[in-house]
């Protein structure tokens, strides 16, 4: 069995954990400023939003080129929006996500990815 | 938390036996696979990963690129630091490889919940709901997956961005949090097709919330405004810049 790319592995995980412990292992960043506190309240939907609008709304072909990309993940993703702000419920807005999605690409109303 | 972690519990083992069966069509041996889940834990690098040593991409550029895409966990690390800064090193030097987007979301979401820090939390977001699920879904993945004829038929594919927007909606409290969303969702789609999708993502998630601090306090209509004692006694951690008044100096956990 190969073991090749375990060394890649490491490599990767040494161009990620600084970015991950940096901040945790750092003293000072406890007594940022009021403005930079209130900076990094605001991180967490910045970055989870810009990290679900990118996954549905780019896609990138065999070259790495990307583009804009129109589709029924734009509205699972809003129902599973809508449900777990209206159920409080994660669980309930991935089962609508996804059952939207099975239901359009069986049915030929969607394609499936490439 | 329990019912938020069970959600993602289910994604990370969609997303993981996605992962096991790309990495199986590009030619790693199941060992290499899981070795990449255990060693570098971040889901959208490793996917990324795949597809570079698939198209025979060189490993100084696959690492370069990897190390760009996980750089938002900066962003993350600072954010949890002053609500872990009185767990002892070493276990916060494990944290901080178990910190993904789902453990972030998760038990930052949390301790704004319940108004103080819950190391426990942290673990349970970290390990039970996406360690453990990831690397046995990778496992799955790389070893069953020649017998799934075609697997986004399910829909796994969806998963991850409709958990990603998911855990936001815990983290909204005023309009501050929805405008630094909607300005890092859209400034993130718009670097991400002039440059790259990793390149976008750090970039909303740098200038959404500069964005949301433009939002006038009389404006934010925060059911906890930061930066009072509302906000403390919610949000309330260490350290906190939260001028209290005089008959609370040490402030009160929510």
């Amino acid at each position: 069995m190969s073991t090749e790319l375990i060394p890649l592995a490491v490599l990767m995980f040494v161009v990620t954990y600084p970015s991950r412990a940096l901040g945790l292992l750092t003293p000072w960043l406890d007594k940022l400023p009021r403005v930079g506190f209130d900076y990094l309240q605001l991180v967490g939907p910045a970055v989870l939003a810009s990290l679900a609008a990118v996954s549905v709304m780019v896609v990138t072909d065999d070259a790495g080129t990307p583009s804009f990309h129109i589709g029924v993940e734009w509205i699972a993703v809003l129902a599973c929006l809508g449900v777990t702000a209206w159920r409080r419920n994660l669980l309930l807005g991935l089962v609508a996500a996804v059952a939207i999605v099975v239901v359009a690409r069986a049915t030929g109303l969607a394609a499936l990815p490439a | 938390m329990l019912v938020d972690a069970a959600g993602i519990a289910v994604s990370a083992l969609g997303f993981g036996f996605v992962y096991g069966l790309s990495a199986r069509e590009a030619g790693f041996s199941p060992i290499e696979a899981l070795a990449m889940s255990v060693i570098v834990f971040g889901g959208a690098a490793q996917f990324a990963a795949v597809g570079y040593v698939a198209s025979g991409l060189a490993w100084p550029g696959i690492v370069l690129l990897t190390g760009l895409l996980n750089a938002r966990h900066l962003l993350y690390s600072a954010a949890l630091a002053p609500y872990l800064s009185r767990v002892p090193f070493a276990r916060r030097a494990v944290m901080a490889h178990l910190l993904t987007d789902e453990a972030f979301a998760l038990s930052i979401g949390h301790f704004r919940r319940i108004g103080f820090t819950d190391e426990w939390g942290y673990w349970i977001g970290a390990i039970v709901s996406t360690f453990i699920p990831w690397n046995l879904a990778t496992l799955a993945g790389v070893l069953l997956g020649g017998q799934i004829p075609d697997p986004s038929r399910f829909g796994i594919d969806i998963i991850f961005p409709a958990a990603m927007i998911g855990l936001s909606v815990g983290l909204l409290t005023g309009r501050r949090e929805i405008v630094a969303a909607v300005v890092g969702a859209a400034v993130g789609v718009v670097v991400a097709l002039l440059t790259s999708p990793a390149v976008g993502i750090i970039v909303g998630g740098l200038i959404g919330p500069a964005v949301g601090l433009l939002v006038p306090t009389r404006f934010a209509h925060e059911t906890a405004p930061l930066g009072t004692p509302e906000s403390a006694d919610r949000f309330f951690m260490p350290g906190s810049h939260v001028e209290r008044p005089p008959d609370d100096p040490e402030g009160s956990p929510g």
